[in-house]
């Protein structure tokens, strides 16, 4: 089963971090980086640009506008897919990313998702 | 080698390997590690391990002692590296890397009942002790419990996840209780076996009345510890269940309908079940030591091996609830008592005795304690006063197939 985990953190927060302590939380990271990828578990993990699109139906026409159009505190910062036995096989996966051990205070936190077997109501 | 590591086939074998041993190289890494998580993250390890390297080595000749030693080994380098950021494990993986792994086959039966206690340990709630059984010794996946309990994947994920750390928080040690200790602790076991397979066999709430899997995994536990700790109330708990399940198609019509054991069609009841059933409790019986799933499973015994519903022998039912009444106190088994000296001494007689239990307050809110005294009261012909019970026992009832069977019989008394 594949499970989808989207890392949220504060983009504000974020980018009043100096040089060097954005340095030092990305060394500390890799270190919990390496431990996710040594389950041999991830079937993807990318980190997000903070900039988005938006797209939305206007009849046959989508409108697109840059983003964000509400004042979001959190936003999805990366993006990791699991393939796990089950849902608590994932947490136990999904546990071991940096958002799950660190970055309180830049309002890091998971949230973690199934991928449905097919389209739901 | 990636040709052969990807093949179906050797995934196949991996399946099948993961379904027979994985739950016993879990229960030996719980034992070898001290902790659940740390287990799990062993166990995914070293079935990791054996997908990189099986198809280089070959299989080993021992799978599970190949996958136990692997495992603790993976845990240990993750503990290392994780040592290395918090000085506060160092102490941990010393001491675990000075614990030795013995594959004893009999150490590894023990890990298997070790497990089974600690999944039901005392400091846990019941759906937490259920929960956890059902995954960590049964294998089955978060989305099957949350299927089969009606709940939802997230409720039961994080029951789990709960209960793991109350284990770790009580600092629960991973062992067979003693002598000293074991009626109560199987006691707690008994009765989450038995809460599963009744899950299976009766839905609580909810349109269908039976539940295949739960009732199966709940047998599969009970055979497992039947060999583990051979004492006569785990005899009499499988032998109970078996009785109930040897029934089990019999028990619902072609629509989902109730049917009840004086209706039932005895020629679909398992013959070989009732038979294996009526060996156990005979042996648990035997022993003298015996309780109250041995004595419910000898009422049961004596419904299953008479011919027919009149044939029943009625005296042996009133006398083995006359012990339960003493050994396992409860209004219902009054009431079940009731109905057996209801068909034993006359109609009149069970009658009283319902009432009198109604009177006492405690089943006045029991749906069946209306439809068994609706039943007594349909029988003598007294059928306005029947009517008024089926309507109270109406009220009450949650489960759609009883309704169901309570609306016909109200029809069929105008």
């Amino acid at each position: 089963m594949k499970y989808l985990c989207l890392a949220y953190g504060d983009q504000k927060k974020m980018e009043k971090l100096s040089k060097e302590q954005f340095a030092e939380l990305i060394e500390r990271c890799k270190a919990y980086d390496a431990e996710l990828r040594a389950t041999g578990q991830l079937v993807q993990a990318d980190s997000l640009e903070w900039d988005y699109v938006a797209i939305r139906p206007n009849g046959a026409k989508p409108i697109v506008s840059d983003g964000p159009f509400v004042e979001t505190k959190e936003t999805v910062g990366g993006v990791i897919v699991i393939e796990a036995r089950d849902l608590n096989d994932a947490i136990r996966v999904a546990s071991l990313h940096p958002a799950a051990r660190m970055g309180e205070q830049l309002g890091w936190w998971i949230e973690l998702r199934p991928f449905a077997a097919e389209c739901h109501q | 080698m990636d040709n052969l590591r990807d093949s179906v086939e050797f995934r196949r074998r991996l399946d099948v390997l993961w379904r027979a041993e994985s739950r016993c190289v879990l229960a030996s890494l719980i034992r070898l590690l001290g902790d659940f998580d740390l287990a799990e993250e062993a166990l995914a390890a070293a079935f990791g391990a054996a997908l990189e390297d099986w198809p280089r080595d070959g299989e080993p000749a021992n799978a599970r002692a190949w996958l136990v030693s692997t495992g603790r080994h993976k845990a240990l380098d993750m503990l290392r590296k994780r040592a290395r950021f918090d000085a506060s494990l160092a102490p941990l993986v010393e001491r675990l890397d000075r614990a030795s792994t013995p594959h004893e086959p009999d150490e590894i039966e023990d890990d298997r009942l070790r497990l089974i206690f600690t999944c039901c340990h005392p400091v846990l709630a019941r759906e937490a002790q259920v929960a956890l059984t059902l995954r960590e010794v049964c294998g089955l996946s978060t989305e099957e419990i949350a299927r089969a309990l009606l709940t939802s994947s997230a409720t039961v994920a994080q029951r789990i996840v709960r209960a793991k750390a109350r284990l770790r928080e009580a600092r629960v040690t991973f062992h067979v209780p003693s002598r000293a200790e074991l009626p109560t602790r199987l006691d707690a076991v008994l009765s989450v076996i038995y809460l599963v397979f009744n899950e299976g066999y009766m839905a609580s709430a909810g349109a269908q009345l039976v539940r295949v899997d739960l009732s199966s995994e709940a047998l599969r536990i009970a055979r497992l510890l039947v060999e583990l700790c051979p004492e006569p109330e785990v005899e009499g708990l499988l032998a109970l269940m078996l009785l109930h399940d040897a029934r089990r198609t019999s028990r619902t019509d072609p629509d989902g309908g109730l049917v009840l054991i004086d209706d039932q069609d005895r020629s679909l009841w398992n013959r070989a079940q009732i038979a294996e059933g009526s060996q156990r409790v005979a042996r648990a019986i035997a022993t003298r030591r015996f309780g109250a799933y041995t004595l419910q499973a000898a009422i049961a015994a004596v419904h299953a091996e008479a011919p027919n519903a009149s044939a029943t022998d009625w005296e042996e039912v009133v006398a083995l609830y006359d012990l339960l009444v003493v050994a396992a106190p409860s209004p219902v088994v009054e009431l079940n008592r009731a109905m057996a000296v209801a068909m034993h001494s006359g109609l009149e007689r069970g009658l009283a005795l319902v009432d009198d239990l109604l009177a006492r307050g405690e089943l006045v809110d029991y749906h069946l304690a209306h439809a068994a005294r609706a039943d007594l009261l349909r029988r003598l012909g007294r059928t306005a006063e029947a009517r008024g019970s089926y309507e109270r026992a109406l009220m009450l009832v949650r489960q759609e197939p009883e309704r169901r069977f309570l609306l016909r019989r109200v029809r069929e008394l105008s």
